[in-house]
């Protein structure tokens, strides 16, 4: 026995070194199912490197600072007459969006669904990859001492970047949509057909588990379906760019990721989701439409059925201040219905120092309260986040009816199939206190 | 593009500084974690690393113990479980030097064809831990393997050049 084992040596250590690793893994295959905790080798090995990566991001970072703050600003003025143009339209289109999610969150609020918003989110900044090219997956500067956990949902503006897969004190494991092991719920934004995200080999995406008899057509923009409990409801993932069969009776339909996976650099994770009821921002929002109602002289005058109607029992007549203009905090379905408010039209005295443009109306007045498609996360916890504070994205989640009046379709609804069915409830007596002025054919939206 | 048989007394085997022995593979996991992804993903260096000293000290047993140690420190960087790596490169640690200590591997042919088959012996191995034993849903992509394996074979040529620099005769 000892000449053969001093014989083959070499190949018996071979064996012997297979052997513990095969044992090692698994150890740690056969407790993936249980509830993990990060091994302490792992902390070590990501504590050794993340320091080095830290300082060497710092002083990227410091450097491109350095020079597109001070040295390079060709090109500034014009650039910034453009983004300025850029906000002017913006505005304008705000206001129309506004508009329809407004109008989206009252059906909600009637019909008492549950929408999931991102209450908070922690920026964070990619340090490094994982170090191999058969996974994906990035490091961040943040851990759990930032509150980042598992499992919760990495994005960027641009869209969904993955989930986070390990959590150590000061930085954290992402493992992203490309990776072939992940797995994020998926649909398809006109058609609402469901499926599953996936990985491939060469790093693309491809959105599994669509029937093979559907129609779906490049281009069309994919959104997450909350089906995951991980990312919220809405949130931008992708374009289609090829579709073709797939295994079984699916389609492989290849997705061009929103967010640029190879070139990140900053990302938020979701820290804390929360369900509530959709806020219906009623009354003392100023519409476009009310706007032109006070610069067209065709327009009449508010009616006299609001003053009569303020005048009825049970109704609350709410003095014309200034606070009820624009900006006025949203009052909840609840205490909406229970005190109902009959407030003035726009067009009286209180209201007319709105600027008489909509364009300079639209920043003090409408609040963009959602919009799926434009999802840009809040940042609940620091300033540094390169995204607004006001904007966090509301993503509906739950029944599956709230397709057809989910706010992420605003401006679309008529598209979704099933959005006929959904009939709006009789209005309250006080359901619609933002009264319509007569003035609606002249809406230009 | 000789690949000649070369006799025991012939073969001329080499050591490294500790500095260099622990430093260069730590150098190239340090690399593969920070380098964009965008152009440096199809690399893999520590592979090139563990291939260039398997080959250099021609011992089977110090070839898979490098290629164990440099594959589990990747794993450790990774979001797969920790070993899929490290019995990928203990197979080729011990390939590699084992072939190096029969073959002439210092010529720049025989040198390429040697990491491009070692590439694909390594992804090999671990598609087949991965898959088999992981369970784990990985799909190779051949044209993707091809291509990587003959971009770290056309890097290692350059790298073993470098890393000849600090090889010491025993």
């Amino acid at each position: 026995m000892e000449s053969v084992l001093g014989r083959y040596r070499n190949l018996t250590i071979l064996v012997g070194v297979l052997f513990l690793q095969v044992l090692g893994l698994a150890v740690q295959v056969k407790r993936s199912g249980e509830a993990e905790n990060t091994r302490l080798i792992r902390i070590w090995a990501v504590d050794t490197v993340t320091p080095f990566e830290r300082l060497l991001v710092w002083a990227q970072n410091s450097g491109n600072n350095l020079w597109h703050s001070y040295f390079y600003l060709r090109g500034v003025r014009a650039e910034n007459r453009q983004l300025k143009e850029q906000i002017e339209q913006m505005r304008l289109e705000q206001v129309r969006l506004s508009e329809d999610a407004e109008q989206a969150h009252r059906l909600q609020s009637l019909l008492a669904f549950k929408e999931q918003t991102i209450a908070k989110t922690v920026p964070a900044q990619v340090i490094g990859s994982s170090g191999s090219d058969l996974s994906r997956s990035i490091y961040i500067d943040k851990g759990s001492s930032a509150g980042v956990g598992l499992d919760m949902a990495v994005i960027t503006a641009g869209g969904i970047v993955g989930k986070v897969l390990r959590v150590y004190p000061s930085t954290a494991l992402v493992l992203m949509i490309n990776d072939q092991t992940s797995g994020v719920g998926a649909m398809l934004e006109k058609s609402r057909l469901q499926g599953v995200l996936r990985g491939t080999a060469n790093g693309a995406v491809i959105l599994e588990r669509v029937m093979s008899d559907e129609q779906v057509t490049p281009g069309e923009t994919v959104l997450s379906s909350g089906g995951d409990q991980i990312f919220p409801k809405g949130l931008p993932v992708g374009t289609v760019t090829k579709v073709s069969p797939g295994r079984e009776m699916f389609l492989s339909i290849e997705v061009k990721p929103a967010a640029d996976l190879s070139r990140l650099e900053e990302v938020l994770v979701i820290t804390q989701k929360q369900e509530q009821n959709p806020v219906a921002e009623t009354g003392g929002r100023v519409r476009a439409a009310d706007v032109l109602a006070q610069r067209l002289p065709s327009v009449p005058d508010k009616p006299a059925v609001d003053l009569a109607a303020a005048a009825a029992p049970g109704n609350k007549v709410v003095a014309p201040t200034s606070a009820t203009g624009a900006g006025t905090k949203p009052l909840a379905p609840a205490q909406s219905s229970a005190k109902p408010e009959v407030r003035p039209h726009p067009a009286t005295p209180a209201v007319a120092t709105v600027p008489p443009s909509p364009a300079a109306a639209a920043p003090g007045g409408p609040k963009v309260s959602t919009g799926g498609a434009q999802v840009a996360p809040g940042n609940g916890q620091s300033a540094a986040s390169p995204l607004p504070n006001k904007t966090a994205p509301k993503a509906v989640s739950g029944d599956p009816a709230l397709k057809s009046a989910s706010p992420n379709r605003a401006g679309s609804n008529a598209a979704v199939p099933g959005a006929k069915t959904v009939t709006p409830p009789p209005k309250p007596a006080v359901a619609q206190p933002n009264p319509q002025p007569p003035a609606t054919e002249n809406d230009p939206h | 593009m000789p690949i000649t048989y070369t006799s025991g007394e012939q073969i001329e085997v080499y050591r490294f500084s500790i500095p260099v022995t622990i430093g260069v593979p730590l150098l190239a996991l340090f690399l593969q974690t920070f380098l964009p992804r965008r152009i440096f993903s199809i690399f893999d260096l520590p592979l090139l690393v563990t291939i260039f000293f398997a080959m250099a000290r021609r011992n089977p047993i110090s070839g898979l113990l490098t290629g164990a140690a440099i594959g589990l420190a990747q794993d450790m960087l990774g979001p797969y479980p920790i070993g899929i790596y490290g019995i990928a490169k203990t197979v080729v640690g011990y390939g590699a030097s084992s072939l190096g200590a029969k073959l002439d591997v210092e010529n720049v042919g025989a040198r390429f064809l040697v990491t491009l088959a070692f590439y694909l012996v390594h992804a090999a191995v671990y598609f087949t831990v991965a898959r088999g034993m992981v369970n784990m849903t990985l799909s190779w992509s051949w044209s993707r393997g091809i291509v990587a394996g003959l971009a770290n074979a056309a890097l290692g040529i350059g790298l073993y050049f470098l890393l000849d620099k600090f090889k010491q005769r025993t």
